[in-house]
């Protein structure tokens, strides 16, 4: 009998610090929206958060919470619940997952930090349409709930080059998201402490920039599923101190793993690049998965998605608009496709797996032909699975163990 | 030691082949996997053995393969169905082909170059459209046994031509044309060209095509349709079934041999 191997994942010592980075996030919203000492604002996960910090909210992601109700795997269970109210089983299982535990009233916040109950009660909302328009869905759902305001940024889609037309028309909607948000809060934006935010914000940035480079190292410290939960920092604390510093103890970690030649999984005999959102409820069963064929997956688009390089203080509004603009997600298929040669290249990649994820077709970049292309341009072979970032009905597990065992054997005979 | 053995555990059926060092099929056996795979694997070698008129003593390697392939006892590695289908039918085809495989529970489209090396391979979405289930699905609901089928397609003077994409769906659509007066042969045809169609859509093909599968091997109009479909001339291996568990035994001698 030819068993399957028995694989422990390695892990990296900072998580905790990480982790305890988290603990601290959510009690501190609880306590505010317990007490009312802080008004606290909800915002897309590539939305204007340095503003929103810089006014004095404290900002919470409903995405976060969606990815802890796929992690947890309750969202299977939730998804109909909203699927019940109107909104269909088609689209973004993030949403139909955190409205069906809304009306549920369940948490995963509750099974993971003793005393809290939920999400904060939000003061107010505020989106940013650059990653779909299902956020923007979403936030209206709990302006209703909550009966609280909800403003936004309308970004633009499939953009080939950003332009000055559309960083100005961007920073425009940004400053005017302050004199709500300022009758919400009841004082307006400090400058100063506006540009320190997105000084702060920039340096998030770069250091998870750098925590994410480390995987060029071969073999790599880090695989794309540590990532997908150590980027929690740089998602829900860009713009503070403390998630800058979390990220330099993980960078230290790394480096002294790349010094030691320490791979994060054992034997690492092919290198993959992942596009697309992770399937979160199958996290560790993936990590263990490709552990046990010696491949590790060590970068990604949606890691990578949380580096915001064109962020300046001495032009808050501007480079902002710039930064939540230049993102992946927002660009046409030329640029998506250059980006993808490059981390190609950088990582030193075998193989790309594209994950095409049945309700998120904006963040599923394999149903126009791009990985024909990519194929045909740089010579590196690709493999879609299908599945779902939440939806786990969506998921056979027996097909994406034979297609990606498939793949490796194929890269192991083409090696 | 001169012999290899491969299982071929599939959701549907399991195959067995024994092989000699020479690559030939010597003994071969299929039964329905049922849900003791590792039983069934177990009985298709000892009649496999037995057509070959060996001992299990003179198998120097087996290596399983399908959705099973962790279940078999007396296999000493396994892969995966795509390179082992790519494998067996290299062998008989050794030259630069598109494989079309249609399985009990999934379709597979695989590429292999002038080396025998796999380029490219696409398995159906989590969709039983275009496999032998759906096949399976309809024969009950038409109240036609499966082995009936290729006969009655080839009968067919008026396909029917179904539209839905989804089982459920196409199942509504039999019905529906069931209701007005269609001949059964003319809606059989017509869930054939339901089948190859869903399979065509799924890739490009190169000039050589070639088809396996037990769906193949018991309605071998299937090829014809899909000759006529893709304007390709189709190849199809001896035992269009066992292309899986060849390819397994062919590994098993090549792993023994190095």
């Amino acid at each position: 009998m030819t068993e399957e191997k028995k694989i422990k994942l390695k892990r990296l010592e900072s998580s905790k610090v990480l982790g305890k980075f988290m603990a601290d996030y959510y009690y501190e919203l609880d306590n505010a929206a317990k007490t009312g000492e802080r008004k606290i604002a909800w915002c897309t996960s590539v939305g204007p958060a340095e503003i929103l910090r810089a006014m004095g909210f404290l900002v919470y992601f409903p995405e976060t919470h969606s990815a802890m109700l796929g992690s947890s795997r309750m969202a299977t269970e939730l998804i109909p619940k909203a699927n019940a109210v109107g909104y269909s089983p088609d689209i973004c299982s993030y949403l139909t997952a955190d409205i069906g535990a809304y009306l549920e009233k369940v948490s995963p916040l509750a099974n993971i930090f003793e005393g809290i109950q939920g999400p904060p009660k939000p003061d107010v909302l505020v989106f940013n349409t650059n990653q779909c328009r299902d956020v923007q869905d979403w936030f209206n759902f709990y302006s209703e709930a909550y009966d609280v305001p909800v403003v936004g940024v309308h970004s633009y889609v499939g953009i080939q080059a950003v332009e000055e037309a559309h960083v100005k028309s961007i920073a425009k909607q940004m400053e005017d998201l302050i004199p709500p948000l300022a009758h919400v809060i009841g004082n307006t934006l400090d400058m100063d402490r506006f540009k320190e935010t997105v000084a702060l914000s920039r340096e998030c940035s770069d250091l998870w920039k750098q925590v994410l480079d480390t995987a060029a190292a071969v073999p790599s410290p880090l695989t794309f599923f540590d990532g997908t939960t150590l980027m929690g920092a740089a998602v829900v604390g860009r713009g503070t101190q403390r998630a800058n510093d979390c990220y330099r103890t993980l960078l230290a970690e790394l480096n002294h793993r790349i010094a030691d030649k320490e791979g994060a999984i054992e034997d690492e005999q092919f290198r993959i690049y992942w596009d697309g959102m992770p399937v979160w409820g199958r996290l560790s069963a993936h990590a263990k998965m490709f552990a046990a064929l010696k491949t590790n997956v060590l970068a990604s688009t949606y890691c990578n998605s949380w580096i915001f390089s064109a962020l300046d203080p001495d032009d808050p509004f501007n480079s902002m608009a710039r930064a939540y603009t230049e993102l992946f997600i927002v660009r046409a298929d030329a640029p998506k496709e250059a980006y993808i040669r490059n981390m190609l290249e950088f990582f030193k990649v075998d193989g790309i797996i594209y994950h095409d994820a049945k309700t998120c077709p904006n963040n599923s970049n394999c149903r126009y032909g791009m990985p024909q292309r990519i194929e045909r341009q740089s010579g590196i072979p690709s493999l879609t699975i299908n599945g779902d970032l939440n939806d786990l009905r969506l998921i056979s597990d027996e097909q994406t163990k034979t297609n990606v065992e498939a793949f490796i054997e194929q890269l192991a005979e083409n090696k | 030691m001169n012999y290899f053995a491969g299982a071929d555990v599939g959701a549907s059926r399991t195959k067995v082949a024994v092989i000699d060092a020479n690559g030939h099929m010597v003994g071969t056996r299929v039964h329905r996997s049922g849900t003791d795979f590792t039983a069934t694997a177990d009985r298709c070698l000892t009649e496999a053995l037995a057509m070959a008129d060996i001992g299990k003593d003179r198998i120097g390697r087996t290596i399983s393969t399908g959705y099973g392939r962790k279940n078999v006892s007396y296999a000493q590695d396994h892969r995966t169905e795509i390179s082992c289908h790519g494998k067996g039918c290299y062998h008989y085809f050794p030259f630069a082909i598109t494989i079309i495989d249609i399985g009990g529970q999934d379709n597979k489209i695989i590429k292999i170059d002038e080396n025998g090396r796999r380029t490219a391979f696409k398995m159906n979405r989590k969709c039983a459209a275009g496999t032998g289930a759906f096949l399976e699905e309809m024969s009950p609901r038409l109240d036609i046994p499966l082995s009936e089928m290729n006969g009655l397609a080839v009968a067919s003077t008026d396909m029917v031509k179904l539209g839905s994409f989804c089982t459920v769906f196409s199942a509504t659509e039999v019905l529906e044309n069931i209701r007005r007066g269609k001949r059964v042969e003319d809606i059989v045809k017509g869930l054939f060209f339901s089948v190859i169609s869903r399979i065509t859509e799924m890739d490009a093909f190169t000039e050589k095509v070639v088809m396996t599968g037990g769906v193949v091997a018991h309605n071998p109009y299937l090829v014809e349709m899909t000759q006529e479909l893709i304007n390709r001339t189709i190849l199809v291996p001896e035992l269009p079934q066992f292309t899986g568990a060849l390819g397994a035994a062919l590994y098993a001698r090549e792993t023994y041999m190095n």
